[in-house]
């Protein structure tokens, strides 16, 4: 990456990589309150579609959930020098990611089953753009989780500090998409 | 790269050794691994002083090609009844020729001109252009790092912008033509390719441009701001920081913030677009056919445009506002007046920027009852605007100034945002808006205020650190031709638009001629196309002026050339990779004491003396 500095010379404590992802994250914050908000003008206008959510995303929810949960644990077993643990709760925060993206699809299928297609009323286009682009910002996530995973499989395991920090980072977007998905599910309940 | 332990034979080199602080950057590279033939080193470099050269080069193309687009639509409003078949070689099919050999500039093309013009502008000259170029050259410099955060990452912002050029650029040979429908894209014309010639694959592509555009921003504002938070060098805290610095974080943080909300905006227009949904559309008939597309709201596209597009002026003109109180300041050989209150006011400036969007919108069928909430904080957006006045008048009054093209530039700056800035207060009030919106006023007001001004700024900033990008000066004599005939031909442009917008003169029009009142209007026209004309030209000389410079200017042959005290001034006259060849400097106080006990600078890097206060802290 370049000439990087050094972090001895940095005067606050905080990696810059890390910084620089919190801001990516302040930034992908405000695309979603865009939509959120342009989902709450636009309701107010009337002329909207009431229809119930598939049940497939409350099981999702419980599906990323879970997948934060492991990758935590993928993490602290990484620290303590699990070696077993901490590959095998990388692979199942990856499978169970997949199964995120997979679970999604049923659920767009779901809607379209129930006449909430795509184009039939702005509430239901709403929440296939917004659960979409989730949807690919957890992609992103998973292009993440490989990068871990080659490193754990393919480097020898010592868990350095630059080690850590890579995984810090990867663990801190999957967090992110997590809340960000949580946030979008409470949006849509008390919404609609 | 030699330089491990050289004689200090000046008080700078001796303090940099003493105080500076090591950070063992000569072990990490032995040679230069990233300038090692001519393609790594001047085209897909990750280092910040090339990255600000291709954002300025690349600026400056983007730039003519705007004017020039302007100079034909100028023509066209200026003599209507000319003959404009000698622009048949360049604009092609849209000069229609008829039977007598008169050529006519096809009307809608014009509109794709105005279009175009306002796009490349706003965005890929006075933001890719301006804060591209000053925030990858300052940053690392001015704050006493190796580089970006993340070089790489910089390398991308560019190509970014690069590829959204390149887009937009291929959109404007399309045989439909380029899009059309204004720069802020308001659906139903943009979301609708029937609607007009310029929303079919020209809009499609304007997006896509636009797109990538936006993750440049991105890219670049991630890298900015988390540079400047994390890598300043010893002894740089907040407080000491150049008041570009300053500027160019809450311009980073404004579009990490607004551009998002953008690209939200756009993604539904996409949507509406090609998947047949329906977030801005509804009940429409377009060619006498009705569409079922229902539920829309086209307000709802200007809402989330304008929450980018209102902070998105800001993004233009805080750049330019801190270069500005930087070569005032170097060329006024005194302390910037009020550091901490021109903080402030970009801080406050940054804030407001964010709750006025709907100021844009006043006549879109925004509730009136909340429109008074919007032109209340429109009208605050003066405070602080014109505390930073004050301020850059205190710093020059009474002082020695050094007249030169760069400091001339930041004077012009002032003189034409402050009268930009007072028609803003016209037109933040809604009920002088329901006369004046959509008028030259508007056109006046806005070119004024961030288009003449930002180009002051950043014309102030190229004559300025021309010197640390080339290690050569500009041609003085030209650039000060350049200053007094852009001023004053600016001035002959944009001052009578005032009028002709109060009398109503609506902007975008193709021709105006057919209408009564307007009759008296026709001379007018002739003369502010034959300013646009000059000072056209006047542009054309800069830039021989400019690329003239970086091959045959005047060498520089000192360090410091203005005698300025912040860090940049302390590298090499051509710094390497890396900007320090040995310690980076550490500060020991603000950057701004000139004329401070009776030395007339005295840079960053020299220790405060006994009892001595730092004004910064």
């Amino acid at each position: 990456m370049g000439a990087i500095p050094s972090p001895e010379y940095n005067q606050s404590k905080i990696l810059p990589q890390k910084l620089a992802l919190w801001v990516g994250i302040g930034s992908m914050v405000m695309m979603f309150a865009a939509f959120t908000s342009a989902y709450v003008v636009r309701r107010s206008a009337g002329n909207w579609l009431e229809f119930k959510l598939p049940d497939i995303f409350f099981l999702n929810t419980v599906v990323i959930v879970m997948s934060s949960v492991t990758l935590h644990y993928a993490y602290t077993s990484f620290k303590k020098g699990k070696e077993k643990w901490y590959k095998g709760l990388l692979i199942a925060t990856f499978l169970l990611g997949i199964l995120f993206v997979v679970l999604q699809y049923k659920g767009w299928q779901a809607m379209t089953d129930i006449g909430a297609t795509f184009t039939v009323n702005p509430s239901s286009s709403f929440i296939y753009v917004i659960s979409g682009i989730h949807a690919a910002h957890v992609l992103g996530g998973i292009a993440a989780l490989i990068v871990a995973m080659v490193h754990a499989f393919v480097l020898p395991f010592r868990p350095t500090a630059r080690r850590r920090q890579r995984f810090e980072l990867v663990c801190q977007y999957w967090h992110f998409v997590d809340v960000l998905w949580i946030y979008l599910i409470g949006f849509f309940l008390t919404q609609s | 790269m030699a330089h491990a332990v050289t004689a200090a034979d000046t008080l700078e080199e001796k303090l940099t050794q003493e105080l500076g602080y090591d950070d063992h950057f000569h072990e990490h590279h032995h040679g230069d691994k990233f300038q090692s033939n001519f393609l790594t080193t001047y085209i897909f470099s990750t280092d910040h002083k090339i990255i600000a050269r291709q954002f300025l080069i690349t600026g400056i193309f983007w730039a003519f090609v705007g004017a020039a687009m302007s100079i034909v639509f100028r023509l066209q409003l200026g003599f209507p009844e000319a003959d404009m078949a000698w622009l048949k070689p360049i604009l092609g099919k849209w000069i229609t020729v008829n039977d007598a050999g008169i050529g006519k500039l096809d009307p809608e093309f014009y509109y794709s001109l105005v279009t175009m013009h306002g796009t490349i502008l706003v965005f890929f000259v006075l933001t890719a252009g301006l804060s591209g170029t000053f925030a990858n050259l300052l940053i690392p410099l001015q704050i006493g790092a190796r580089d970006m955060a993340s070089p790489l990452l910089n390398a991308f912002s560019y190509w970014f912008f690069f590829l959204a050029g390149v887009v937009m650029f291929l959109s404007l040979f399309l045989s439909t033509g380029p899009f059309s429908g204004g720069w802020t894209a308001y659906p139903p014309l943009s979301a609708l390719p029937q609607a007009s010639d310029g929303s079919k694959a020209g809009m499609t592509m304007w997006i896509v441009g636009m797109a990538l555009f936006i993750v440049s921003s991105l890219l670049g504002g991630i890298n900015y701001i988390t540079t400047i938070l994390n890598l300043r060098t010893k002894g740089m805290n907040m407080w000491r920081m150049p008041l570009t610095i300053w500027a160019i974080l809450v311009t980073a943080i404004l579009g990490v913030l607004s551009f998002p909300v953008l690209l939200s905006g756009v993604l539904l227009l996409m949507f509406d677009r090609s998947m047949g949904t329906s977030f801005y559309l509804s009940e429409i008939v377009v060619g006498g056919q009705i569409l079922d597309r229902i539920g829309g709201s086209p307000v709802l596209f200007q809402h989330l445009f304008w929450f980018l597009g209102h902070p998105e002026v800001y993004i233009i003109i805080l750049p330019s506002m801190g270069i500005v109180s930087e070569v005032l300041s170097v060329h006024a050989r005194k302390p910037i007046f009020g550091y901490r209150a021109m903080i402030y006011s970009i801080l406050a400036i940054g804030f407001l920027s964010f709750i006025v969007w709907a100021h844009h919108m006043f006549m879109a069928g925004v509730n009136p009852f909340i429109s008074n909430f919007f032109v209340v904080f429109t009208l605050i957006i003066a405070v602080p605007s014109a505390i930073k006045v004050f301020n850059w008048i205190s710093t020059i009054y009474g002082s020695n100034f050094r007249f030169n093209a760069a400091s001339l530039f930041a004077v012009g700056f002032v003189s034409m945002f402050i009268s930009g800035g007072l028609t803003g207060i016209f037109l933040g009030n809604s009920a002088i808006d329901i006369q004046m919106h959509d008028t030259y006023f508007v056109v006046a007001h806005f070119h004024i205020v961030m288009g003449i001004a930002a180009f002051f700024g950043m014309f102030a900033g190229i004559y300025h650190w021309f010197p640390k990008m080339f290690s050569r000066f500009m041609n003085e004599t030209l650039g000060k031709i350049h200053f007094w005939g852009t001023l004053i031909g600016a001035y002959a442009i944009f001052w009578p638009m005032h009028y002709t917008g109060m009398a109503g003169v609506p902007r975008r029009y193709y021709s105006i001629e057919n209408f009564d009142s307007f009759k008296h209007f026709v001379d007018l026209n002739k003369f502010i196309t034959v300013a646009a004309i000059v000072v056209f030209f006047l542009q054309i000389l800069f830039i021989i002026n400019f690329f003239y410079s970086i091959f045959s200017g005047r060498k520089l042959t000192v360090k410091n050339p203005w005698g300025s005290n912040t860090l940049e001034w302390t590298t090499p006259i051509q710094p390497g990779h890396g900007n320090w060849p040995g310690n980076i400097p550490t500060v020991q106080r603000w950057s701004y004491d000139y004329g401070k006990g009776g030395e007339e600078f005295i840079p960053q890097f020299v220790p405060l003396k006994e009892g001595e206060h730092d004004h910064g802290h």
